[in-house]
């Protein structure tokens, strides 16, 4: 092996990663931000809709959990401009990150509404709970913290998700880390430092939501 | 839609195209089950070797930690690249095939590695001490009493991890790998309409997937005793 | 002295637990250890069998010191000492009968023949001749203590070490368990038991120890100790158990 190891022509590109690393949160962010509302509405469907719209969901679910996310934002990004839809990369990641973590979310949540037992509200309301203060007291408490450890390690494995933005011209890190080895083909170095990003950041999510999760709702989740 | 997809295809189902997608299946399928049967077995080795109980050298606990931490918090598309390069640097050729199946293993090794954590340390401590007071082996004790009780706590995100695994080789047709999605985006640059190309290989994936979510499920039938199931 | 305890003292952790403990036993001796919950009767056990590692001190069998660090010398320990826990412990995604068989044919290796009767026939001097398949979960509490009564004598010990075997039972369940160490004292077997059953401490042992904080604070006779106790703590002690 004669490959001598070029570190600083990587590191002057560090802040550049780091403003990608930044949009792969954004990214995942949003991605989860809508998937929560589908997954809500889709848990909902399935508690209280029509027979035909919990087939829907159900089909839905499972369709967008056992097929891989690459090959549905291909499908998004290819196909829908034969349909007359025009998404530009952004878009197409986002909606297909969206509908991926929506599927995900929509059991998720799903299993954190099922698992609220009718004899705590039962309890409750012996108790003489109004509705109200049952929601407050009862049902919001239980649903935090059942919900809070699977949504927030969601939330991490879609941050490791986001790389595949890449692939259509996104700039998050991974695309990032594509522009530099372009420039000086210090693949290695480059990827190495990319990969440390990646684990400093998800470690860094971790932390954080455990600490949020301690102090805001006293939930000790165990977070990816 | 229908109607484009239907004139479509009798042009797309030809020999050749299946031909050329069986082989593509054939390659995701050699990708996904070398890269979790080596994972399992991998998996397997690393929480063993991060269980207190059977491993007694701290140091050799920890390095078992930062595999998996360090593996399990990178995302496959970047594992694969650095794989790459890295045997690209090394002064390897190595097929591509074979590039994509090893970052499938490292990847499959620390998530799996993380499930069997879980399934062990689900078991009470005290069978740990049952079976070391009557010197059964540490590893005696993992095969006869410890892993049989904690399949019903490995197995379910087990399933799961494993279809997240044949999901992740969809990643390999970056590095050329011929797998499903590398042939799908050729025969879709080969002017068929993304919505047949990249729809038929999505219902081969679901078909995949929902075959190993099948096999979970008997496994777990097999495994774990009617009157223990969750 | 058959087994013999000098000086121990244990702990986990850091907090010490077990301060200065000495006894010992003769072959075919039934020592008792009694005293308040949390005076670290089970860790004297545990220490025995190698499951806390002693600080200080000394415990001989046969009257050669055991090196507690060397894992062959554990290993011999474990050999000759067997342990009944307190909360059964019973392996349990294993049949009863599996549970008394897996540590002769997986540890002794001794023939699977011989191991199978031999643990159908511990099983029915327990009496739980019909229970050979049954899981420990569905097998009640004193159904399960049996159960490891049987697994433990099915290597052979030379000593069997006993913890609260009858605490977490009903009293009809007691009795079942009692007649089996009674069966067992008959037959000359050493055993060191903790127990809070006072009538039958009385009843089986030669020679009753009071624990209290870690520390042995009286020791003698059942009828000298729980008549006529000589320290304050003992006293105590005994008129609340007695009480019951
Ligand atoms: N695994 C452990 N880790 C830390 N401390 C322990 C542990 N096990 C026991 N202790 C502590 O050691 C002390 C002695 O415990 P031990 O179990 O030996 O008491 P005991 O006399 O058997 O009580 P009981 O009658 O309740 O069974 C107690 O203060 C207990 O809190
Ligand atoms: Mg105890």
């Amino acid at each position: 092996m004669n490959y001598t190891f070029q570190w600083g022509q990587v590191t002057g590109h560090i802040p550049y990663l780091a403003g990608g690393a930044m949009i792969a949160l954004q990214l995942a962010f949003f991605g989860f931000a809508i998937g929560m509302v589908v997954g809500a509405l889709c848990a909902a469907t399935k508690a209280y809709g029509p027979k035909a719209a919990r087939r829907l969901v159900d089909a839905y679910v499972s369709f967008f959990t056992n097929t891989p996310l690459l090959v549905q934002i291909f499908f998004l990004y290819y196909g829908l401009p034969d349909a007359g839809i025009f998404l530009d990369s952004y878009q197409a990641v986002l909606v297909g990150i969206s509908l991926n973590a929506g599927a995900y979310l929509t059991e998720i949540q799903r299993a954190g509404f099922m698992s609220v037992r009718r004899t705590e509200l039962d309890a409750a309301a012996t108790l003489g709970f109004s509705r109200l203060q049952m929601i407050r007291y009862v049902v919001v408490p239980h649903l935090l913290k059942t919900l809070y450890a699977p949504l927030a390690n969601h939330y991490i494995v879609m941050v490791l998700g986001t790389s595949i933005a890449a692939i259509f011209g996104v700039e998050e890190l991974t695309g990032r880390a594509l522009n530099v080895n372009a420039i000086n083909f210090r693949s290695f170095e480059i990827f190495s430092i990319a990969a440390g990003m990646y684990i400093t950041l998800t470690i860094a999510a971790s932390a954080s939501l455990y600490w949020f999760g301690l102090y805001a709702f006293r939930i000790k989740a165990k977070v990816f | 839609m229908f109607a484009t997809l239907i004139a479509e295809a009798p042009r797309f189902f030809t020999y050749w195209n299946m031909v050329f997608l069986a082989t593509a299946v054939g390659n995701t399928l050699v990708m996904a089950f070398a890269g979790c049967g080596l994972g399992l077995l991998f998996g397997l080795g690393l929480a063993v070797t991060r269980a207190e109980r059977i491993v007694h050298v701290a140091p050799l606990r920890w390095l078992a930690i930062l595999f998996v931490e360090v593996f399990r918090r990178i995302p496959v598309l970047v594992l694969l690249l650095f794989v790459f390069f890295t045997f690209q640097l090394l002064g390897f050729s190595l097929h591509a095939l074979a590039v994509g199946t090893i970052a499938i293993v490292l990847r499959a090794s620390s998530l799996f590695a993380e499930n069997f954590r879980a399934g062990i340390e689900s078991v009470h401590p005290n069978q740990w001490d049952a079976a070391e007071v009557m010197n059964l082996s540490p590893l005696q004790t993992l095969r006869l009493t410890v892993l049989p009780q904690a399949w019903p706590v490995i197995l379910p995100p087990m399933t799961i991890g494993l279809v997240g695994m044949i999901k992740a080789t969809s990643l390999a047709s970056q590095i050329s790998v011929l797998e499903l999605t590398f042939a799908a985006r050729q025969l879709n640059q080969r002017g068929f309409s993304a919505l047949i190309a990249f729809g038929t290989i999505l219902v081969i994936y679901f078909v995949i997937s929902w075959g190993v979510a099948r096999l979970g499920a008997s496994v777990e039938r097999r495994l774990v005793p009617q009157h223990r199931r969750a | 002295m058959f087994l013999s305890i000098d000086g121990l003292s244990a702990g986990y952790g850091g907090t010490r637990v077990l301060e200065d403990v000495s006894f010992s036993l003769e072959r075919g001796e039934i020592v008792s250890l009694i005293g308040p919950s949390g005076s670290g009767k089970s860790t004297v056990l545990r220490c025995l069998v190698g499951l806390v590692p002693p600080e200080a001190g000394r415990i001989a069998l046969d009257g050669s010191a055991v090196d507690y660090t060397s894992r062959a010398a554990v290993r011999g320990v474990r050999d000759r000492l067997a342990i009944v826990f307190q909360q059964y412990n019973l392996f349990q995604n294993m049949t009863a009968l599996d549970n008394v068989a897996i540590a002769p044919l997986k540890v002794k290796g001794w023939p699977k023949a011989e191991v199978m009767a031999d643990a159908k026939r511990l099983l029915d001097t327990v009496g739980l001749g019909d229970k050979h398949g049954a899981y420990p979960d569905q097998l009640s509490g004193g159904q399960q203590q049996r159960v490891a009564i049987a697994r433990a004598l099915a290597l052979k010990p030379d000593v069997l070490l006993l913890d609260e075997i009858t605490s977490a039972l009903d009293p009809e369940l007691v009795t079942e368990v009692l007649d089996t160490i009674r069966g067992l004292a008959a037959n000359g077997m050493t055993m060191l038991v903790v127990s809070h059953e006072m009538a039958f401490v009385r009843e089986v042992s030669s020679r009753v120890l009071f624990m209290d904080r870690g520390r042995v604070i009286e020791t003698g006779p059942p009828a000298e100790l729980f008549d006529a106790p000589r320290t304050e703590r003992a006293r105590d002690f005994v008129t609340k158990i007695l009480r019951h």
